[in-house]
């Protein structure tokens, strides 16, 4: 049984890599940007949850009350105040200036937060566990986690094609020029597409910090975590970035059963087979 | 009337004397600067190298990598792994790394051309995370805390100590000048050509005949070997190696991006003035830490967006001025045109 125990949590840890890849997924649909500071903003995440736990006391996922909407206001600022202006044919200015943001952000948080590696802490959910067969255990944490990330991408999922919203982005997507002449003014679209992005931003950031310990410089291997899931599951596809996400946790769970040394490494190898035989990714939306 | 096509115009002569006097003070620079000075030296044209062929390939021809550290990293480690397992000297090294870097970039490139725009970016660096972790898997190199280069080793370079900082000077300063010459050269070839082109409208060189990809794929191999022979120089110049130093993205791919974007990308003249801003910027800022470095972000971002030619571009457009003549003029008397 360790085996499918083990398969079982990586599962589970998927769940958060999904959580990561979301926000990238969705901001790559609607305006085909990648932005390199996407890590860099989970963890930032979780350090506004942490100073917010901190003065408050509260609970790191009741915190989620604040931290969400005060990640989802940054993230409309950001993109109406900078990354809108970058944004165009060329692809350079929107790489560089997030990539820009992305140092500014890690030693930002450096100079306030120290290099010190905090953690949120979650009383007894973080041990709690139950036992449905012998010898697999299941941590309530990461079952929440998972529930939560299934539940962001049906969430965004039901948003895309259900709502006026999701039309905005699909039809911004789709045309942005026409979308343009039909009364749609773009700054705003892509802006809320950044604010929804930045709000499943600040849930993967609580989940990080409750999880493990964070530093001011873990955003670009999430960065990377959640592009492969993104990549893996096949672009422009929100359930498939789920599945990649839970073949990445896989992965890194049996590599890590190897050789600790290796639990990196194997999830970094199986996105490069992916891309050598699949380069479009296992999942691939039918009309792209 | 006589028209007069010519490729110089009277600043990129003037700076071709300058440029050969200054190359004259730097080669004798063992024998006016101090050791400290010699080092600065030697890490600004470990960085102008750098940077002149990030910029070959992001400002030509829209490669923006992000993991280019990984071939730094591989020179760094083939310098280490040559000396230490096998016995070769490090100066055989130096194009062995080279070699070596072009045959991995060869199936590497395969794989990353699959990814575009910014996922070719993330995709570069999933690659150089791939060789930090395999090389800290690698026990005889030290695995993940790293392993010096013997003293033994260093004491083969050269007789005593002054002419050992003079040989990895002069190494350091031919690899520098050497990717300026080359990105120089290679811009004034058919392959310049149809890189210029590429850069100013992919769609429109396509309709003309250049094979995009079959160019692209080069220059990144090309561009590989070239960065791996840097790389095996910063090993000669630190001594000391370690997979995160190695393959830091900090190190060899921010820096040499705040560079290229300060100085001018898409210009070879940029990646000159960046690597003569960012070093002073360094030396007058450094004890700043991390301030210094949200600094230099801010300025990479603000620049990005006010003048995204950087410093030199904006020169370029107000001056119309060219130190590296690639392009063509036409003289008629005393008139002048432009490119």
């Amino acid at each position: 049984m360790t085996w499918a125990n083990i398969i079982i949590q990586g599962i589970l840890v998927g769940g958060l890599y999904a959580l990561f890849a979301a926000g990238l997924s969705l901001i790559f649909g609607v305006m085909r940007l990648v932005n390199i500071a996407h890590g860099d903003l989970i963890v930032a995440g979780a350090f506004l949850a942490w100073a917010i736990v901190q003065q408050t006391g509260l609970h790191p996922l009741v915190s989620l009350i604040l931290v969400v909407p005060l990640a989802m206001a940054f993230g409309y600022m950001l993109q109406r105040q900078i990354l809108n202006r970058t944004l165009g044919k060329d692809i350079l200015p929107p790489l560089l200036v997030t990539f820009g943001l992305s140092v500014i952000l890690q030693n930002g948080m450096l100079e306030i937060f120290t290099a010190d590696s905090r953690k949120l802490n979650a009383g007894v959910l973080e041990t709690a566990s139950f036992s449905p067969l012998p010898g697999i255990g299941i941590g309530y944490l990461p079952l929440l986690q998972f529930i939560v990330a299934v539940t962001a991408i049906a969430g965004l999922q039901y948003m895309f094609y259900n709502t006026a919203l999701g039309r905005a982005f699909r039809a911004t997507s789709d045309d942005s020029e026409t979308a343009l002449l039909m009364g749609l003014d773009n700054r705003k679209v892509y802006a809320w597409a950044m604010a929804l992005c930045l709000g499943v931003v600040a849930i993967a950031g609580v989940f990080l910090g409750i999880r493990a310990n964070f530093d001011p410089f873990m955003g670009p291997g999430r960065l990377i975590f959640g592009f492969e899931a993104v990549i893996i599951g096949g672009l422009g596809n929100l359930w498939g970035t789920l599945a990649g996400g839970v073949i990445l946790g896989v992965a890194q769970a049996i590599g890590a059963q190897i050789n600790p040394g290796w639990q990196v490494l194997a999830g970094h190898l199986v996105f490069l087979i992916v891309l050598a035989l699949r380069p479009r990714g296992l999942f691939p939306r039918m009309d792209g | 009337m006589s028209l007069h096509v010519s490729r110089s115009t009277k600043a990129s002569r003037v700076s071709g004397i300058i440029a050969l006097m200054l190359i004259a003070v730097l080669i004798a620079a063992p024998w006016w600067g101090s050791t400290a000075t010699l080092r600065l030296i030697g890490e600004m044209m470990v960085y102008l190298a750098l940077a002149s062929l990030w910029n070959l390939l992001a400002g030509y021809t829209g490669l923006v990598s992000v993991g280019q550290q990984a071939y730094v990293g591989l020179g760094i480690y083939v310098v280490v792994a040559s000396a230490v397992l096998f016995g070769i000297h490090p100066y055989l090294a130096i194009p062995l790394a080279g070699l070596l870097a072009v045959l991995v970039a060869l199936p590497v490139g395969k794989l990353v051309f699959r990814l575009h725009g910014a996922y070719f970016a993330i995709g570069t660096w999933v690659v150089a995370e791939v060789f930090r972790l395999v090389f800290a898997q690698i026990a005889t190199l030290g695995g993940g805390s790293g392993i010096s280069l013997p003293a033994k080793v260093m004491q083969t370079l050269a007789v005593n100590k002054f002419w050992r900082e003079t040989s990895i000077f002069w190494i350091a300063l031919a690899l520098g000048l050497g990717a300026l010459a080359l990105v120089y050269a290679l811009l004034r070839s058919r392959i310049g050509l149809a890189l210029t082109a590429i850069r100013d409208s992919e769609v429109a060189s396509s309709s003309l005949g250049i094979k995009i990809e079959r160019i692209k794929y080069g220059v990144y191999v090309a561009v590989a070997g070239m960065t791996a022979m840097v790389g095996s120089i910063i090993s000669l110049q630190k001594i000391r190696v370690s997979p995160d130093a190695a393959f830091s993205v900090n190190d060899y791919t921010a820096f040499v991006i705040f560079i290229v974007v300060i100085g001018g990308i898409g210009t070879i003249e940029g990646p000159i003035i960046g690597t003569i801003v960012y070093f002073l910027l360094r030396e007058f800022m450094a004890d700043l830490g991390s301030i210094y470095l949200l600094f230099l972000g801010a300025l990479a971002i603000v620049i990005m967006l006010v003048a995204p030619k950087g410093i030199w571009g904006f020169a370029q457009q107000r001056w119309g001025i060219s130190l590296f003549p690639t392009g063509y003029h036409v003289n008629a008397g005393n008139e002048k045109h432009g490119q």
